[in-house]
């Protein structure tokens, strides 16, 4: 597989659009108002927005978790969609598994043998450091390792579309900036593209090529923000002035939407 | 392990001390005949002299006991499964069985021996009528409470709808299938015993416990019949300590009920 992390986000040809897509429930006010979006191949885009801006909404229709009530949501190739992989905002794992069946758990699904899903499992398990911790039950395990599980299951599917919903939120800030870190490192070495759902203003420009910013009732598009610093980002990118500029700039566009919105 | 044994017997040991010399203390101070609170060593006497009736009674009132329990955990989940699957089932069939618990088993009995006659499949069903109950509302709450964070995710994997029950439904439903469990094999000897009463055989390598107890009581053996009230008990005793010690074998490695167990 070709490392799409590594190519710069220009790459025109889209990997996923969204167009036109509205989404309400029970015949209800819309969450979302016709959402339009270009997403490309090696693209992180951060989703960020006040409560209520239907940004989980967008990674359920894109999943297929939930169907759009009017618009559509088009993959660039068919088998796209069977590479999708998602981060839940709790860890849901399956707490009379083992971390290695987690892990193994999609794979499972598809019915792939024991031996061989194992084998792919740990070497997920590897890659974010949990090696010590692969015959736990969750339950043994902190926060931070329970998400940690919950990527490698992630990326045991071998994801070209990783998408994240608040996967950090529950998790104090240092533990959270770590991961953010590893979360980049993985993607350095696994290669896939993400849509990220975060409250964080900082964890969306650390993490993002490009932030969208939603405005609530109804979910809108208000302004999308290209952030221009390159990968691989680090610790130190946090002090590099143009992270600091482009948080600023990302804080007055959620700043100027939390006015309009209600609360 | 040993350590909390102990404690865990201190107390009780204390109580039933206690107990026994109130027992003695009464039947000495306030003279009371046999024939109402016999001493513990007359019980004792009384259920080595009618060992063989005690003993065979308690077989077979073990044998109803184990065919009612496995009927009703057989029944109770399979109906459970059905309730959970789909809403309609749910919504048209749980107020009959509402209607079925809550017509006393007492008022059932002479209906079912109608159509079973007296013997084992009749005991066998009114043990059912009384152990399935918890079954089924537990089993049925723990497969419709599932986390639907977890029930994404297997969508997320296009999981289909059997791998959702056997890998998800099923496996998160067990704690609560494990109380309904724990509840049905108090409840069993119950069942059997009354089963027993009503429906069960007379001649002696049949009667089960409950008819040992009528007999005893028809002959006025007091301590005997004390003695088949121990037995009883320490079948029932058997009975939940066994569903325990499943619950826990099951439950111990991933619960959280029995974190720091290990």
């Amino acid at each position: 597989m070709e490392n799409p992390a590594k190519s710069s986000p220009i790459i025109p040809d889209p990997f996923l659009t969204l167009s036109q897509v509205r989404k309400s429930f029970d015949g209800e006010v819309d969450v979302l108002k016709s959402l339009d979006m270009d997403i490309s191949d090696g693209d992180f885009i951060g989703l960020i927005g006040p409560s209520g801006c239907g940004k989980s909404t967008v990674l359920k229709l894109i999943a297929g978790l939930i169907p759009p009530t009017s618009g559509t949501i088009e993959f660039s190739e068919q088998n796209l969609a069977e590479h999708l992989a998602y981060v839940f905002q709790d860890a849901t794992l399956l707490p009379w598994k083992t971390v290695r069946d987690n892990v193994a758990l999609p794979l499972q699904l598809k019915g792939v043998g024991e031996q061989a899903r194992h084998n792919a499992a740990n070497k997920f398990i590897e890659l974010v450091g949990l090696n010590h911790a692969a015959d736990l039950y969750p339950r043994e395990l902190s926060g931070g390792m329970k998400m940690r599980v919950s990527i490698a299951r992630a990326l045991c599917v071998e994801p070209r579309l990783l998408l994240l919903d608040e996967p950090f939120g529950a998790l104090d800030e240092m533990t959270r900036d770590i991961l953010n870190e590893e979360l980049l490192t993985l993607r350095e070495a696994t290669g896939w593209t993400a849509m990220f759902v975060t409250h964080s203003v900082s964890e969306a420009v650390f993490l993002s090529s490009k932030v969208i910013v939603l405005k609530p009732n109804p979910g809108e598009i208000t302004e999308c923000i290209d952030i221009p610093l390159d990968f691989p980002r680090t610790a130190a990118t946090r002090e590099d002035p143009v992270f600091v500029e482009m948080v600023v700039k990302v804080t007055k566009a959620l700043r100027s939407v939390h006015v309009k919105g209600s609360d | 392990m040993f350590n909390s044994l102990k404690n865990s017997l201190f107390w009780p040991t204390i109580f039933g001390a206690i107990l026994i010399s109130l027992w003695y203390g009464s039947i000495a101070l306030f003279a009371i005949p046999e024939y109402q609170l016999p001493p513990l060593h007359r019980i004792a006497e009384a259920g080595f002299e009618e060992r063989n009736i005690l003993l065979s009674g308690a077989g077979q009132t073990l044998i109803a006991c184990l065919i009612g329990f496995f009927t009703s955990v057989f029944g109770g989940v399979v109906l459970s499964v059905l309730l959970a699957s789909n809403p309609w089932a749910y919504k048209g069939v749980y107020p009959y069985i509402l209607i079925l618990k809550m017509t006393p088993v007492i008022v059932l009995a002479p209906i079912v021996i109608l159509w079973a006659g007296q013997g084992l499949v009749s005991i066998t069903i009114i043990t059912f009528l009384i152990c399935f109950f918890p079954i089924v509302v537990n089993t049925t709450m723990g497969l419709r409470s599932t986390d639907p964070g977890l029930v994404d995710l297997f969508k997320v994997y296009n999981g289909n709808s059997w791998q959702e029950l056997l890998w998800l439904r099923l496996p998160a439903a067990l704690p609560f299938f494990m109380t309904g469990l724990r509840v049905a094999a108090a409840l069993t000897p119950i069942g059997a015993l009354y089963g027993d009463t009503v429906a069960g055989m007379g001649s002696s390598d049949e009667a089960g416990l409950g008819f040992v107890v009528m007999i005893f009581s028809a002959q006025f053996k007091v301590p005997a019949l004390f003695a088949a009230a121990f037995t009883a008990c320490s079948i029932g005793f058997m009975f939940v300590g066994l569903v325990n010690l499943f619950s826990w074998w099951v439950l111990h490695k991933w619960h959280d009920a029995y974190l720091g167990d290990e």
